[in-house]
């Protein structure tokens, strides 16, 4: 029999499977860590301690896990529907156009809790649009969805720095970016939140889109397990063949998977846009709508599972910035190296303790 | 007595280390990254050479994205570290916001303005000195065609090409110059095949003169058209000697005496805050030419450069700035 069909008590799948491959990540990266001459525990004391030591640090790790969990929402919601959504980078970087068009209009008039739902609309509204046109030309047309969406990546970005350049940008400003939003057109940082567990968030961009974020994944669960809709997209996830012979509406289902997608891809912005920056600048989304695709591989495409997920990727992108900044030797190169492995392990290898750990568990229980 | 000689001697030594280690000067690159041969590695060829002078150590970090340049600013700042310098105008919202918070800390920007007391704004006239190499382009170029390769298409790489094109154009009026950039994300300033191909797209039209405005991805320019025997322009650092006797020139900013002077200024106490702008007046912008490219620069050429030089600084020629009004008039 094969050990791949067993099946594994949740607490051993999604629980000690995850732990051993982190540890196995970990101890790799130390192995890599150690052959440059530093010393791998007190690196990874540092990374720890960089990302959860104090809080800034955790605001920090949070604010990058904001960005992530939207990202990771917007690819897992496609991979139920069995697509590959690549372009949830270029769907985000277009939302933050939304998100930044409600801000700049509405932000001399209304107060901040005003501006956000028709920010979180915006935003919603224009990533859903970018991942339009992939989702049309895959429905109808067969157009790869991998292919199409990476192209609209592209796009996005030649679209977004032209009207930065030529449109937003602060006449005798060096850098292309909109004018500062004020205080109506920002999210408020979450310094209470932190200071109910007697920390400080000092400096930290850790804003409102967090609980934004944790909305969003109570909506993707009961989009996905409870509603006809979402039963429709993982049926065609699954078979796109039995799925359409059941009468499942092909076209429609990946056109409003697809912009589902896109939406949440979108709403990113709201993070990185209205809550850290305050305006708009180009290149802000910096690699979380790829990031996005390693969380939601990691998170198994379940809200929960990509909480956890960005928060580990949050506890790499902070407490790496900070070993590297420790530890000069460890440049910014070895950092990719480390993310690199956990993705490698905790995502890619998913599989290979698999085995091992079901001829343990059979054993445990005296098969 | 020996042994007061011993403690006095001690106490020297214990001075001069102190004030040595009087500035803990930090520095900040811009996301290209430290060596890219051009912008970044300027500023770590400045405080390298600060370093050699004095003895005083530095440190250096490398970010990746724009909250984690911020956070390296103020952790540097928090850490006490002074003066903290930020190459990149990439680094201008951060620098407003960290330098309000230490304001007993000496911060320099480059590439940008921010106006606050303790921090010195340093800028360059890149439009000057790319007027003067785009001047020796049109005065190298036999065919009357001349190329332009910039990176990231923002309004500072357009500063570049629209002195190039007011200097080639001062030459022969009718001069052809052809323009492309590189990308529009960051990873257009470390695509030098891309680069390359758009070099080579340039010569098939008859270019044979091309300055790269492109940080890393410059060095395919340069490669290219060495490679079809045809004359390239460096940027930022002096790249001449990349491909000598292919490089035509290389329209250096001083970055590295920016960061070299601010250390030296607050070692010395006379740090100064504002805006310091530097044209072909302060010797900010050059046109470099040295031993690998001196084949190439005829005396005609050298006359009219100075001749150039002189007309800018007395103010009879004016270039325009594209970054002024977010056009160019050619």
């Amino acid at each position: 029999m094969s050990t791949a069909s067993v099946p594994l008590p949740g607490w051993i799948s999604y629980g000690v499977i995850p732990l051993l491959n982190l540890i196995l990540a970990f101890f790799f990266s130390g192995l890599v860590v150690w052959a440059i001459g530093e010393n791998p525990f007190e690196a990874l004391k540092f990374l720890i301690e960089g990302a959860l030591g104090r809080g800034d640090a955790i605001g920090f790790t949070l604010f990058y896990a904001t960005s992530f969990i939207f990202t990771g929402l917007s690819v897992a919601v496609a991979f139920h529907a069995g697509l590959f959504n690549i372009g949830s980078e270029g769907q985000a970087y277009v939302g933050g156009l939304g998100a930044a068009l409600v801000a700049l209009s509405l932000d001399h008039y209304v107060p901040w809790y005003v501006t956000m739902p028709f920010a979180v609309i915006g935003a919603a509204i224009f990533g859903a649009a970018w991942a339009f046109i992939p989702a049309w030309l895959q429905a109808k047309r067969g157009s790869h969805i991998v292919i199409t969406t990476i192209m609209f990546n592209f796009i996005g970005a030649a679209l977004m720095v032209y009207l930065l350049v030529n449109v937003f940008i602060v006449p005798g400003k060096m850098a292309p970016e909109t004018r500062t939003f004020l205080a109506g057109g920002q999210l408020p940082k979450l310094d209470w939140l932190m200071a109910l567990f007697g920390l400080k968030l000092g400096p930290a961009p850790f804003n409102v889109s967090f609980i934004i974020a944790l909305v969003m994944c109570y909506l993707v669960w009961l989009l996905i397990w409870r509603t006809k809709l979402g039963y429709e997209m993982r049926t065609l996830g699954i078979s796109p063949t039995a799925a359409v012979y059941a009468g499942i509406p092909y076209v429609r289902t990946v056109i409003i998977a697809m912009l589902i997608s896109g939406g949440l891809a979108g709403m990113m912005s709201l993070n990185a846009v209205m809550g850290a920056s305050a305006r708009l600048q180009v290149e802000f989304v910096a690699g979380a709508g790829f990031v996005g695709i390693a969380v939601s591989l990691m998170g198994r495409s379940h809200p929960v599972g990509i909480i956890f997920a960005a928060i580990l990727f949050g506890i790499l992108y902070q407490g790496g910035a900070d070993l590297s900044f420790e530890m000069p030797n460890i440049t910014r190169d070895m950092i990719v190296v480390i993310q690199g492995l956990v993705i490698f392990f905790a995502g890619a290898l998913e599989y290979m303790l698999r085995p091992a750990m079901v001829r343990l568990y059979q054993t445990a229980r005296g098969k | 007595m020996k042994k007061t000689l011993l403690s006095l001697l001690a106490v020297a030594a214990m001075s001069t280390t102190a004030l040595a280690a009087e500035i803990k000067p930090a520095l900040v690159y811009g996301t290209g990254g430290k060596f890219d041969k051009s912008f970044n590695e300027a500023a770590y060829t400045g405080a390298e050479a600060y370093k050699k002078e004095t003895g005083t150590e530095y440190r250096d970090f490398e970010p990746t994205s724009d909250t984690q340049g911020e956070q390296a600013i103020r952790n540097f700042a928090s850490r006490g570290y002074n003066p903290v310098i930020a190459v990149s105008f990439a680094w201008t919202s951060a620098m407003e916001k960290v330098a309000a918070e230490f304001p007993e800390t000496k911060f320099v920007i480059v590439d940008s303005v921010v106006d606050l007391p303790n921090v010195r704004s340093v800028v360059y006239n890149e439009a000057e000195g790319s007027y003067l190499v785009g001047l020796l382009a049109g005065m190298a170029s036999k065919t009357g065609k001349v190329g332009f390769v910039g990176g990231m298409d923002i309004p500072l790489i357009r500063k570049f090409g629209c002195g190039y094109v007011q200097g080639a154009k001062s030459v022969k009026a009718d001069m052809q110059v052809f323009q492309n950039m590189v990308g529009t994300t960051g990873a257009a300033w470390n695509d030098p095949v891309r680069a390359g191909e758009l070099t080579k797209n340039q010569i098939d039209q008859g270019a044979d003169v091309v300055y790269a405005a492109a940080g890393a991805s410059g060095l395919g320019v340069l490669q290219t058209a060495a490679d079809n025997k045809k004359l390239s322009i460096g940027v930022d650092s002096n790249q001449n000697h990349v491909h000598p006797g292919s490089v035509l020139t290389s329209m250096v900013k001083r970055v590295d005496l920016a960061v070299y002077n601010a250390y030296k200024d607050t070692a010395a106490d006379k740090f100064t805050a504002g805006v310091q702008s530097n044209g072909i007046k302060d010797g900010g912008v050059v046109a470099a030419i040295d031993e690998n490219n001196k084949s190439l620069i005829t005396p005609e050429m050298q006359t009219a450069v100075d001749k150039a030089k002189a007309d800018i600084i007395a103010g009879t020629v004016k270039v325009h700035d594209y970054m002024t009004d977010n056009s160019c008039p050619m």
